[in-house]
Formats: C-alpha cells, sequence, structure tokens
C-alpha cells in the first residue's frame, strides 16, 4: 500500500510541475497573475516528493519484499540503519532522492525568495519545474522505484557487506543535496536570461543556493575521499577516476561560480560569465549523473550500467543543456557589461580565479573524456590518469592557491596601497618552507615542494584580511573566507606530507617478526580467527611502539558467506602528526602472512582541510543569513506576508 | 561578445553528445588486446606439469606448420567447456598446446581426465610471465602462430562452437 | 562519488572462488631490499593499469594477475632495467591503454596542447575585462 501510495505522490508532483511549468509562461509575459498559484504548487510538488521518498524509505525500514528495489538492495539481517541508507544506495532509489531533493529546493526556493525580482523567480520556478518534469519521467518510466514483486520473495539479495557502512550513509545524501542544489542556481540563471534582469541583486538572490551547495559538496567529495582511504587498504584517497573526476567538475564550476556572484553582487559586472557558470554548474551534475549510470566509462565506481537508462539520460542532458545555451547564446548580447577592470583591484583578481578554476575544470573534462574520443576517432585505446592530471592540473592548482592568499587584500575597484608589502611575512614564510625542505628532503619532486611552499604562504597569508579592523568585529563572511582560504592550505600540506613523507612496508612476515615503518616498530603477534555477526575473520595482532609504550593495532580480513567475498579492513590509529595504517592480507604457504603498513605523518590535514574549507562556507553563509534576518526585522516591508504567502 | 563566443558552449555540447552517443551505441570492448599480432613470439621455455606430456618453447612453436597455443587453468570455470571444442579441432588435425597459468599438477591433471586432453604439450606458467609476455590479460584466450612462429592471431574468451569455422580458416592462412 | 565505493568495494573484494591455488609471485607483496630501486618500482606500478580491474593501478589492485606483474616489474627493476624500459616493455604488448601516464605518441598530444588551448582562450576572453592602461 505504502509503495503505491509513494508511486502516485510522484505521479502527482510530476503532474504539478507540468502545471507549474504551463502555468509560468504567461505568468511571465504578463498575460496572467499565476505567482501566488505558481508558488503553491511548487510547495506542493516539494512535499508531494517528500512523501514519495519518506514511503521508500519506509519501504526499507520495514524491509517489505514485494518491492522489487527492496528485494534486489535489502536484507532482513542487516542492521537498521543499513537498511534505512539501503534506500539511496541504489539507482533507483537515488533518482528518487535527486528528484526530491530538486523539487523541495524549489518549493524552500518559491517560499524563501525575496531578493529576486517577480518575473524572474516566476521563470526561475518554471525552470526548476521544466528539469523536474524530465527527471520524474525518467524514473517513473525507466526506474520505478516501486515496482512490486509478486509472489514476494522470502528474503532479500542486499547484504553486500561493503555497503554496510557509515560512509553509505553519510556519503550520497550529502553530495546529492550539492548536486541538485546547484539546480537552483541553473534555474535563476535560465529565469534571468529569459527575463534579462541580470544585475546584483540577482546575485544576492543565487548567492546562499550556491553557498549552500558548495558547502554539502565540498563536505561530500571530502568524506568520499576518506571513506576510500579507509576502505579501500592500499593508502590512496584520488585516483582521478572518472567517476571522481565527474563529482569534482560541478565543485570546480560552483567554486568558481560562487567568486564571480560575488563580482556581480558588488559590481554588477561579469553577467554573462556568472550566468552561464551557474549554467555550467548543474550541467556537470547532469554529466556526472550520466557517467556513472551510463556505463560510458570504465570506474571501478560506476554502478548500474545500463545503456538504455544512458540514453534516457543524456537526452534530458541534450535538451536541458543545449537549451541553456541557445537561451544564453540569444540573450547574452542584451546584458550590459560595464567598464574594464583595473588590472590590480579585488575584481581582477577574481576573474583570474574564475580562469585558473575553469581551465582545471576543462582540463579535467578533457583528461576525463579523452579517452573515449580517441577511440571513436581512431580505435586506439589510451588511458589517462593521474600522471597526467597531477602534472597538468597540480601547477594550475599551486598557482592559483597562491593568489588566493593575495586576492582577498585587493580592494574593489582600485587598489591603491601596496597590497605587496603586507605579504612579506607570508612570502617569508613560503621561502623559509622551500629552503626547509631543500635541506630536508633533497630529492623531493618538485610538486611537493611547492606544496609545502604555497601552504606555507597561503596559511600566512589567508588571515591577513581580519587585520585590518578589529578581527572580532569583522564581518562573519569574511571569517568564512579566511577559514575556507585557511583550509586550502591545511588541505594542501596535509597532500604534500603525504606524497613526501609516508613510509610504507610491504612484507611477508611471521609471527613473532618485527618490522619498521617510519619511526614505528611494528611487532607481529600472530593470527587469530574471529567472528562478527555475518561474517569469520582473520585478525592479525600488531603492536607498534616508537619510544615508550605500545600500541595494539588489529587489521582483520573478513570472510563473508551470502555472497561469498572478501574483504579487508585495515587498522588506523590517527596520531597527532600523521596516522598509522595497517592492512593484513593472506597466508603464504611458507607460514607468512602479507602485511601491508604504512606511516603516513600528517595525512589527516587533508581531510581537516577540507572540513575547514566547508566550515568557512558555512559561516559564510551563517553571516549573510543573520545579516539577512537583521535587515529583513529592521526594514519589514508591509503586507509581505500577504504577498508571499 | 562575439557570435564565436556565445555560441562556442553549444558548439562544444555537441561536440559532447556526438562522442557520448557513440558510446553508447558502440558497445565497450572491455577486452585488452596483446599487440603482438603480427610479430614472432617472444622468446620463452616453460616445465612441463602434467607427467608424460612434454613442456613448451617459443622453439617449438616454429615448427613449420601453425599451432592454437591456448592459454587456460584448471581453476578457470569456461574453459571447461571449452576443452570439447579444442578436442573437436584437435580432430580435424590442428595441433593445441597449452600454456597452463597458475596450475597445480594434480589440480590440471583431474581436469585433464574429467573434460578431455587436446594438448600436445603443456607448459606451466606459476607466475602468468608468459601470459604477461605475449600480452594476454586473462585466461582462457588462444593465440594461432604461424609455422614460422608469427603470431597470427588472439582469440580471447573461449573458443566456442560457432567460432571454430573461423579459427580452421584463419590456421589455413597461416600456413 | 556516491556508489563510488559501492563497486570499488565489489571489485576489491575478491570473489573467492576466480582464483588459482597458487600463492602470489614471490615479489607481489614484498619489497625490494634497494630503497631507490623500490621507490623507482612503487612510483611505475602507480602508473600501470590493472588489466583484470576496472580502473586501478596494479599498485592498488588484489587482482593476481596485478600481483604478478608487480613481480615483474619489481624483478626487473632490480635486474637494472629502467622504469621508462619496463614501461615500454608493458606497452609494446599491451598497447598505451595500459600506461596510465598518456605516452608520446601523436595520439595523446591534444591531452598535452588542451592546457595551453585553454589557458589561451581563457586570456583571450578575460583581456577586455581587465584594462592594462594605467588611469590618472
Amino acid at each position: 500500500m505504502l509503495a503505491e501510495l509513494g508511486l502516485a505522490a510522484l505521479w502527482l508532483a510530476a503532474g504539478l510541475a507540468a502545471l507549474q511549468l504551463l502555468l509560468s509562461v504567461p505568468t511571465v509575459r504578463g498575460s496572467v497573475d499565476g505567482a501566488r498559484t505558481i508558488r503553491a504548487v511548487a510547495v506542493l510538488q516539494g512535499i508531494l516528493t517528500l512523501t514519495a521518498f519518506a514511503a521508500l524509505l519506509v519501504v526499507f525500514a520495514r524491509t517489505d519484499l514485494s518491492v522489487a528495489l527492496v528485494f534486489e538492495n535489502s536484507h532482513s539481517a542487516k542492521p537498521f540503519i543499513y537498511k534505512v541508507a539501503g534506500a539511496w544506495g541504489n539507482h533507483e532509489g537515488s533518482m528518487l532522492l535527486w528528484v526530491t531533493v530538486l523539487a523541495v529546493a524549489g518549493a524552500v526556493f518559491a517560499v524563501l525568495a525575496r531578493r529576486t525580482g517577480e518575473r524572474t523567480l516566476i521563470a526561475a520556478l518554471g525552470a526548476q519545474a521544466a528539469l523536474g518534469l524530465g527527471f520524474y519521467a525518467f524514473l517513473l518510466i525507466a526506474s520505478n522505484p516501486f515496482a512490486r514483486l509478486n509472489p514476494a520473495p522470502l528474503e532479500g539479495r542486499g547484504l553486500n557487506p561493503l555497503l554496510q557502512d557509515p560512509g553509505l550513509a553519510f556519503h550520497p545524501p550529502t553530495l546529492y543535496l550539492g548536486y541538485v542544489g546547484l539546480s537552483i542556481a541553473f534555474s535563476l540563471a535560465v529565469g534571468a536570461l529569459v527575463t534579462t534582469e541580470v544585475d546584483s541583486r540577482l546575485a544576492r538572490a543565487m548567492r546562499p543556493w550556491v553557498l549552500g551547495a558548495w558547502i554539502l559538496l565540498t563536505l561530500g567529495i571530502t568524506a568520499g575521499s576518506y571513506w576510500a582511504y579507509y576502505e579501500l587498504g592500499w593508502g590512496g584517497y584520488w585516483f582521478w577516476d572518472p567517476v571522481e573526476n565527474a563529482s569534482l567538475m560541478p565543485w570546480l564550476a560552483a567554486t568558481a561560480l560562487l567568486h564571480s556572484i560575488n563580482v556581480l553582487a558588488a559590481r554588477a559586472a561579469l553577467k554573462a560569465w556568472t550566468m552561464m557558470l551557474a549554467v555550467l554548474a548543474f550541467s556537470m551534475s547532469m554529466v556526472g549523473t550520466f557517467l556513472v549510470r551510463s556505463g560510458v566509462l570504465t570506474s571501478v565506481h560506476a554502478f548500474a550500467i545500463d545503456p538504455e537508462r544512458g540514453t534516457f539520460l543524456l537526452a534530458l542532458l541534450a535538451i536541458y543543456v543545449g537549451a541553456a545555451f541557445v537561451l544564453f547564446a540569444v540573450r547574452a548580447p542584451r546584458l550590459r557589461e560595464g567598464a574594464p577592470f583595473e588590472l590590480v583591484s579585488r575584481e581582477s583578481g577574481l576573474v583570474i580565479n574564475n580562469l585558473l578554476l575553469t581551465v582545471i575544470l576543462g582540463i579535467v573534462f578533457v583528461g576525463t573524456l579523452y579517452p573515449l574520443f580517441v577511440e571513436a576517432i581512431t580505435g586506439e585505446k589510451l588511458s589517462v590518469g593521474a600522471p597526467y592530471f597531477n602534472a597538468v592540473a597540480g601547477p594550475l592548482a599551486l598557482l592559483l592557491a597562491a593568489l588566493v592568499g593575495v586576492g582577498p587584500l585587493l580592494s574593489w575597484r582600485r587598489e591603491r596601497r601596496p597590497v605587496l608589502r603586507r605579504l612579506t611575512i607570508p612570502a617569508l614564510l613560503g621561502l623559509t618552507a622551500l629552503v626547509i625542505t631543500i635541506i630536508l628532503v633533497p630529492h623531493l619532486a618538485i610538486l611537493p615542494r611547492l606544496g609545502f611552499t604555497v601552504a606555507a604562504f597561503l596559511a600566512a597569508a589567508a588571515p591577513l584580511p581580519l587585520t585590518v579592523r578589529n578581527p572580532l568585529r569583522a564581518p562573519l563572511a569574511t571569517w568564512g573566507m579566511v577559514v575556507s582560504h585557511f583550509g586550502i592550505a591545511v588541505a594542501l600540506t596535509g597532500m604534500a606530507a603525504n606524497g613526501a613523507f609516508t613510509s610504507e612496508r610491504l612484507a611477508v612476515a611471521r609471527p613473532g617478526q618485527q618490522l619498521s615503518v617510519g619511526p614505528w616498530l611494528i611487532a607481529f603477534d600472530g593470527v587469530t580467527p574471529t567472528a562478527g555477526k555475518n561474517f569469520t575473520a582473520l585478525e592479525a595482532e600488531l603492536r607498534a611502539s616508537r619510544g615508550e609504550g605500545a600500541i595494539i593495532l588489529r587489521p582483520q580480513t573478513h570472510y563473508f558467506s551470502d555472497p561469498p567475498m572478501e574483504t579487508s579492513e585495515a587498522a588506523i590509529r590517527t596520531f597527532w602528526n600523521g596516522q598509522l595504517y595497517t592492512v593484513v592480507g593472506r597466508e603464504d604457504p611458507s607460514g607468512g602472512w602479507q602485511l601491508r603498513l604504512w606511516w603516513k605523518p600528517f595525512v589527516t590535514l587533508i581531510w581537516a582541510g577540507g572540513a575547514l574549507i566547508a566550515i568557512g562556507g558555512a559561516l559564510a553563509l551563517l553571516g549573510r543569513a543573520l545579516g539577512g534576518w537583521r535587515r529583513l526585522r529592521a526594514h519589514r516591508e508591509p503586507g509581505w506576508r500577504e504577498r508571499y504567502i | 561578445m562575439s557570435r564565436a563566443v556565445r555560441f562556442a558552449p553549444l558548439i562544444v555540447l555537441a561536440a559532447l553528445l556526438v562522442g557520448l552517443v557513440w558510446r553508447l551505441a558502440t558497445p565497450v570492448d572491455t577486452n585488452v588486446h596483446s599487440r603482438l599480432e603480427g610479430q614472432p613470439v617472444p622468446a620463452f621455455s616453460l616445465a612441463p606439469i602434467v607427467p608424460g606430456k612434454p613442456g613448451l618453447a617459443s622453439a617449438d612453436l616454429a615448427s613449420g606448420r601453425p599451432r592454437l597455443v591456448n592459454v587456460f587453468a584448471s581453476w578457470c570455470v569456461p574453459c571447461v567447456t571449452e576443452v570439447g571444442v579444442l578436442k573437436q579441432l584437435q580432430a580435424s588435425g590442428v595441433t593445441v598446446d597449452g600454456i597452463a597459468v597458475r596450475d597445480e599438477p594434480q589440480a590440471l591433471a583431474s581436469f585433464l581426465a574429467r573434460n578431455g586432453d587436446p594438448y600436445e604439450r603443456i607448459g606451466s606458467d606459476p607466475q602468468s610471465s608468459v601470459q604477461i609476455d605475449l600480452g594476454s590479460s586473462g585466461v582462457p584466450e588462444s593465440f594461432i602462430v604461424d609455422g614460422r612462429g608469427i603470431i597470427r592471431y588472439q582469440h580471447i574468451g573461449p573458443v566456442e562452437p560457432s567460432d571454430v569455422p573461423m579459427i580452421l580458416a584463419k590456421l589455413d592462412a597461416a600456413k | 562519488m556516491r556508489l563510488a565505493l559501492f563497486l570499488a568495494a565489489v571489485a576489491l573484494a575478491a570473489p573467492v572462488l576466480a582464483d588459482s591455488n597458487l600463492p602470489p609471485a614471490y615479489w607481489s607483496n614484498r619489497q625490494l631490499p634497494d630503497a631507490r630501486q623500490e621507490a623507482r618500482a612503487e612510483a611505475l606500478m602507480q602508473e600501470i593499469r590493472c588489466l583484470v580491474c576496472q580502473g586501478q593501478s596494479i599498485a592498488d589492485s588484489d587482482a593476481e594477475l596485478a600481483g604478478d606483474m608487480r613481480d615483474l616489474v619489481r624483478r626487473r627493476v632490480a635486474a637494472g632495467q629502467s622504469p621508462a624500459e619496463v614501461r615500454n616493455w608493458l606497452i609494446q604488448r599491451y598497447g598505451s591503454w595500459i600506461s596510465y601516464r598518456p605516452t608520446s605518441d601523436p595520439a595523446a598530444w591534444p591531452l598535452w596542447l588542451a592546457p595551453l588551448v585553454l589557458l589561451a582562450a581563457g586570456a583571450v576572453l578575460i583581456r577586455r575585462r581587465i584594462s592594462t592602461r594605467r588611469s590618472a
């Protein structure tokens, strides 16, 4: 019953989306006064999709095996949290999540948007409804999450132990909120291009949405990287895998958009470029979801390899992105840009920031799709991986990170003061770091060496905007910027340290043997069998010490029977200056056991930096929200309740 | 903004769509093909693994007539049915040699006893070294080597009954 | 990156039946005694694509063939071959696909040109936005 309710809600929501779109057209033209209806319809659409998603969650929570999706992806013996998380751990469920976020974002936008002009708002809601329609169609026609099985089987198939991890519970919803949150920016851009009302008001309306989506994307990508790191058992955290790149591209576009919006808000400039970025960001989200689900690129991460569904998604992509690009091409001449910027000014700094970010985005895009195009044209197969991306995007990213230290110090319009003087200390610190690495690690590769240099510079330069006036009276948004930029330096330090100082020990050791990795002495005390809820395991006991005191680490190999599978659980211990990462492998006929041990100094800074970047964004969002709320309370427009609700 | 700039995104999108449509229409060939087709067999010498059956060396493959080299293993599931097809080929006069990848003598002996034995020689490749040397990436695979020791054709996956005429034709062409 | 881990995990959890019964080759999971050689071998292994996996290097893979390839790389580096020689040897057999580092093949030139083209295009686009005239 619940599944049918969910499906019905979905159909209704689709109908409402159609209504919302149809009504928006004459309303924008001015022939109909449908604003209030459209808003109400958007809210209703959000409620209905939320109902459908809730229905799916309940059906999974109850392990209702008469629903095909539950049968495929769940099992009565699964712990409760993973039963529920299983709802979005599959193609149909995650598509339903996508559509829910799309509709709910539209609903929240319809209720809360105050700063946008009315016509633009309605046009944006129409665009949002158009986006929804395609994805509703995809769900209802090609990926029905509520399909039934008759007769209902006795037990589910989905006890894959690898999906029973907190990472699964957290990572997809965060990323989806991010990807689909960018749809509001897309719709606003489309709406503004339709009405040609591209101005600073639009930028201020778009900013919280882009900021919110960007924060979630940052968190999602950081969490995903850490999940890969501890789950895959080889100590890597980023592989430039096509699906990873598919998540990075919307993030790069959103970061550029975030900065470009500031220029649009402050100077009513970069109009066309900001609109293009807003369209590009969500387009990248759509490209990403297409790549992951269509089987077009080989990836460890691709799931639901289904060319038929892929074709549907490709059609949606072509229609939405194509229409947006056509609209842009047609309307761009109507956007009036102002005078050029001074070379040394905040605006120019942001333009260069955007340039570098977009070039990096272009590089990731080209590198990811290049093998496909070469194969299409010449039939030859080649691979593009980390060596390419690190070599090409790495230096650009370092250049960008260095400029991040300079840009925020520049004034709007024209910087007259000597900014470089304020940067002497950071520059000296950077140079010191460089010299230290040359002395301590003479054979270091150039990229990690420059990474340390730039990180030291940026760490010192990032807080400088706060030192102009009393830091405690600086706006929260400025604190947010400082924290995020500092976070970049932190993450960069972690990446450089990981590349430079990681010690690795691979060995086949007998119980009683001692191995050294970095400053640690690790005694291998043997392997004992053990068992868990639905697996048997072999657990190695390692006693690690460096100086006084010993720590025990117990890496395990888990053996599952249903389906027969073997997984490796690394034992990781975090210290203030690094992580000890240990993995036990198979037994050797000689009586030894494969051991993989790493000492990774300061590796946690990578994800700490990512978290800081997101926190900075949250501070900025909070700051602007508080500012907006204060302004609202001070100047409450008479009759706003009547107008908006 | 010039027209070129305004329409550039559309052009990039169009190119992207063309590529993606091509990819969706042409199924991905996940097999990695050896690049040694047309090249001489690399020099190798593999010890015997089954009593009574000689091992395999590259010298044996330049014997003056074409041979079928089958890269297989007893733990390889599709090899079980492939052996039947190989026996059929052997019956048609084809000389079949085997390279047993990562195999043990007893396991291989019982595999041959259970499923049949079309091989004239079987070489033991316990660390996949000759498999890698040939540019093979999995089991089962078969190589047609001509009388002068040049690799003429690589067949990825088990030889199916429907492949038999094609294999015979290629062996004929390799004479 | 979502279910990034879904199949990453599935790929990495070896289904126990499809393997041979022989142990891994000697140098698959042991480091070379010479640290510099091991570093060179390790760096190369990170760039060689695993033949039977869906997109991993042989350094990060649990597959048997990947282990045998690691053994091969280490043996050859220990015997004095340079990483470039080993890479070329593998490319001769499997084609450029097996190298994650794009080769100097003409097919890979656009990859290296792309960043320059993008930077140049970007510079052209922004030249009107930023005025280098010094105003009074």
